[in-house]
């Protein structure tokens, strides 16, 4: 059964004085509300979030947040694929529509962190990794650090071509009203920032975030009936990496990214080269180059010349992270794949303001871990 | 104490040890001690971010074991791990010495739980 996308929202990313459950329902609300569906409609409700219990003391936020937006007795379950949570949630979501189990499924994806330290939410995110690496007190940043190392070193390119990803990025965010920062930056301003992980600095990380995102699937039948305007899901796959990051054969290839995009694109019955528009998981700005590369837009260690001549930029041959990305948006855990899906499907439906691309076919990319769990979603515009 | 890999009995060997093989799903049946051998940096960081109980700045490092003597399927074993000094380079030469706690466990996410792992490891020391 084929399965669409029928609203969308998120709420204000950033430093958020609201707790879990309010973010929660404030973009619940608002998704419902852009497609003119009640509350009574929805069957099943799924909630990406990876850590509220850690970072809030509260669980059981898929119960909280069915209740507070009168979705009840809706089907609910929380979704926990860290990072990956929310690209998780939309595969909960497609897979609770294409096979008939629900007519009507809201996805909401939240986090709330910025409460926390940074050491203690960077503490929060590296207790993902195996004991071995723990009690060394590897962290997500220091896997980032050895990586953009050893790709700089074995592929020759220019130390510039990572800051520019995080220029491009937030020029992106400009325009993004929800996204934490819309400011510019200078590559020079990128290359002289703070060292967190050599040869790392503060641009290449995303911040920390409060915030929340949601979106309304149903049948390709019904969203005829009753959406001015839908995208459809047309290919979706996940897949698992190793847990222990340097257990994989090349630390240049993130496999998952690889197996869930060859997935997506069969389903889809498309390509690389179809794609007019991509959301990548910039949580570190290499991660923009493993991911083109992984997804086939690129060869292995060329795809630095994609950020240095701006082929990725909004106007260059494939826009990436027209929202700003993780980088400017923010990155809200559980929330981070529903936005990157909110993006497409604004880009698809022409509701992306001065974002907006041409774009008939949207690809996201979400990553959990350092690469551990990966899915990759192809949205296309409705005929 | 030992810097313990796993092997399986397709000569695939890993670090650190998993009940089954990574690459095949065999049971792994045997251990390698890779701490009196000598590594190579693959590549390395120094982290300034780190969390609570963790030395500031970090120097972590991915180092590449040579176990082709071992008759093994793999001719290298990779080990992620915390450098003695903040001066290293890729391609060096390094070995493991003995370190009794890596991070204070009394201290961060784990300190009520600090009994599910041991704390004790090896660091990479350049040769
Ligand atoms: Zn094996």
């Amino acid at each position: 059964m084929g399965v669409a996308v029928i609203g969308a929202s998120m709420t204000k990313f950033g430093q958020r004085d609201a707790w879990i459950q309010e973010l929660l329902s404030q973009a619940g609300e608002e998704c419902l509300d852009d497609a003119g569906v009640t509350p009574d409609d929805v069957e099943h409700l799924y909630v990406s979030n990876m850590a509220s219990g850690e970072f809030q003391g509260q669980t059981g936020v898929m119960n909280a947040l069915a209740h507070d937006l009168g979705v009840l007795p809706a089907y609910s379950e929380r979704v926990d694929q860290t990072s990956s949570s929310g690209g998780a949630g939309i595969y909960e979501a497609w897979q609770s529509v294409a096979s008939g189990a629900s007519d009507m499924t809201l996805l909401v994806g939240g986090e709330k962190m910025t409460h926390k330290t940074t050491g203690q939410a960077t503490d929060i995110i590296a207790s993902i990794t195996h004991p071995t690496e723990y009690k060394h007190g590897v962290t997500l940043p220091s896997f980032a650090g050895m990586t953009a190392r050893h790709y700089l070193e074995r592929f020759d390119a220019p130390r510039e071509s990572l800051a520019r990803v995080a220029v491009k990025n937030h020029r992106n965010g400009v325009d993004n009203p929800n996204a934490q920062f819309q400011k510019e930056i200078d590559v020079e301003t990128a290359l002289e920032s703070p060292i967190i992980a050599d040869p790392l600095r503060l641009y290449d990380f995303c911040p920390i975030t409060d915030g929340s995102a949601a979106m309304l699937f149903t049948t390709e039948e019904r969203a005829a009936e009753i959406a001015d305007e839908y995208a459809v899901v047309s290919g979706i796959g996940g897949a698992t990496d190793t847990h222990v990051v340097h257990e994989r054969d090349d630390p240049t290839v993130m496999g998952g990214v690889v197996e869930s995009s060859e997935e997506a694109y069969e389903m889809a019955g498309l390509g690389p080269d179809d794609l007019d528009v991509a959301e990548l998981h910039d949580m570190f700005t290499i991660l923009e180059f493993l991911q083109l590369e992984g997804i086939g837009v690129a060869d292995q260690g060329t795809a630095w010349e994609l950020a240095m001549d701006g082929e990725t930029a909004k106007d260059g041959s494939l826009p990436v992270n027209t929202s700003g990305g993780l980088k400017s948006k923010g990155h809200p855990l559980g929330a981070s794949g529903v936005a990157q899906g909110v993006e497409i499907y604004e880009q698809l439906v022409g509701e992306a303001g001065p974002r907006q691309v041409e774009a008939d076919v949207g690809l996201a990319c979400n990553v959990g871990g350092f690469g551990n769990c990966v899915i990759t979603t192809v949205m296309e515009a409705a005929e | 104490m030992t810097l313990a890999a796993g092997s399986c009995p397709n000569g695939h060997v890993s670090y650190p040890t998993h009940p089954r093989c990574p690459e095949c799903g065999e049971p792994q049946d045997e251990t390698v001690d890779l701490s009196d051998r000598t590594a190579e940096v693959v590549t390395w960081t120094t982290s300034t971010a780190t969390p609570p109980g963790v030395r500031e700045p970090n120097t972590l490092a991915i180092v590449e074991f040579d176990v082709s003597d071992l008759d093994a399927e793999d001719e290298f074993v990779r080990a992620l791990g915390q450098v003695t000094t903040d001066d290293v380079e890729s391609g060096d030469a390094v070995e493991p010495v003995y370190v009794e706690e890596l991070r204070d466990p009394d201290v961060g996410l784990k300190r009520e739980t600090q009994a599910s792992q041991d704390w004790d490891g090896y660091r990479w020391d350049p040769v």
